[in-house]
């Protein structure tokens, strides 16, 4: 069985992380506000190191929730 | 000239007047010590995704600042930190990662560019065996010339 390549959005797209984006960083996070890990999302190391500082901003400004029950 | 986004969230419990002049005292702060006020975006009543201070929405302002140094942010800052009414704020200095992300959009573009020329003579190879290996080889000169 070929295993399908993962590659990382973020790269092939125009993003750049921002943090008072919460709809964007939104997708990167579970149901209950964790962030979701690299090896499901596909994320490229950098990208994923920029995408959880930005996720942490935007939980300090109440954009995204830091637990969600 | 650097770059910076100061981010704060104001009480819901004031008018719509209230904030708009708070707003404006806060810009012209950082302007007398020194800062180009670029950007000065309101996004207006918000829902938290949490409570803040009891609060469960606020104002959110956005003040893009441009100066030399820090100093009218650690302003902005210690203000913030006096002002009951501000719930929070953040600011983040952003022109290096503006930079950055510009100087990967000039090298992804040139990606593409030597992409598309590589499946044109990809193309002419296929349509004229014989002058192939000849197109190849200038093909890659280029390339070199570019970078």
């Amino acid at each position: 069985m070929a295993r399908r390549r993962k590659f990382c959005k973020m790269c092939v797209g125009k993003y750049h992380f921002d943090y008072k984006d919460a709809k964007f960083l939104s997708q990167f996070v579970t149901e209950n506000g964790k962030i979701v890990p690299r090896r499901i999302t596909g994320a490229c190391a950098p990208c994923q190191r920029k995408l959880t500082i930005a996720i942490k901003r935007a939980r300090h400004l109440a954009l995204l929730p830091y637990v969600k029950h | 000239m650097r770059r910076y986004e100061v981010v704060f969230v104001l009480a819901p419990t004031m008018t719509d007047e209230e904030v708009d002049q708070l707003v404006e005292s806060y810009s012209t702060v950082a302007q007398e010590v020194g800062a180009e006020v670029v950007q000065v975006d309101k996004w207006g009543k918000r829902r938290l995704a949490f409570p803040v201070q009891k609060h469960n929405e606020g104002y959110y302002t956005v003040l893009t600042l441009e100066e030399d140094a820090a100093k009218s942010v650690a302003e902005l800052e210690r203000r913030f930190k006096v002002n009951d009414s501000v719930i929070r704020f953040l600011s983040v200095r952003i022109d290096q990662e503006l930079k950055r992300a510009e100087r990967f959009e000039t090298k992804r573009e040139r990606r593409k560019a030597r992409k598309l020329k590589a499946r044109v003579a990809a193309a002419a190879e296929e349509s004229s065996v014989g002058a192939s290996e000849s197109a190849e080889e200038s093909g890659e000169s280029d390339d070199a010339g570019q970078e």
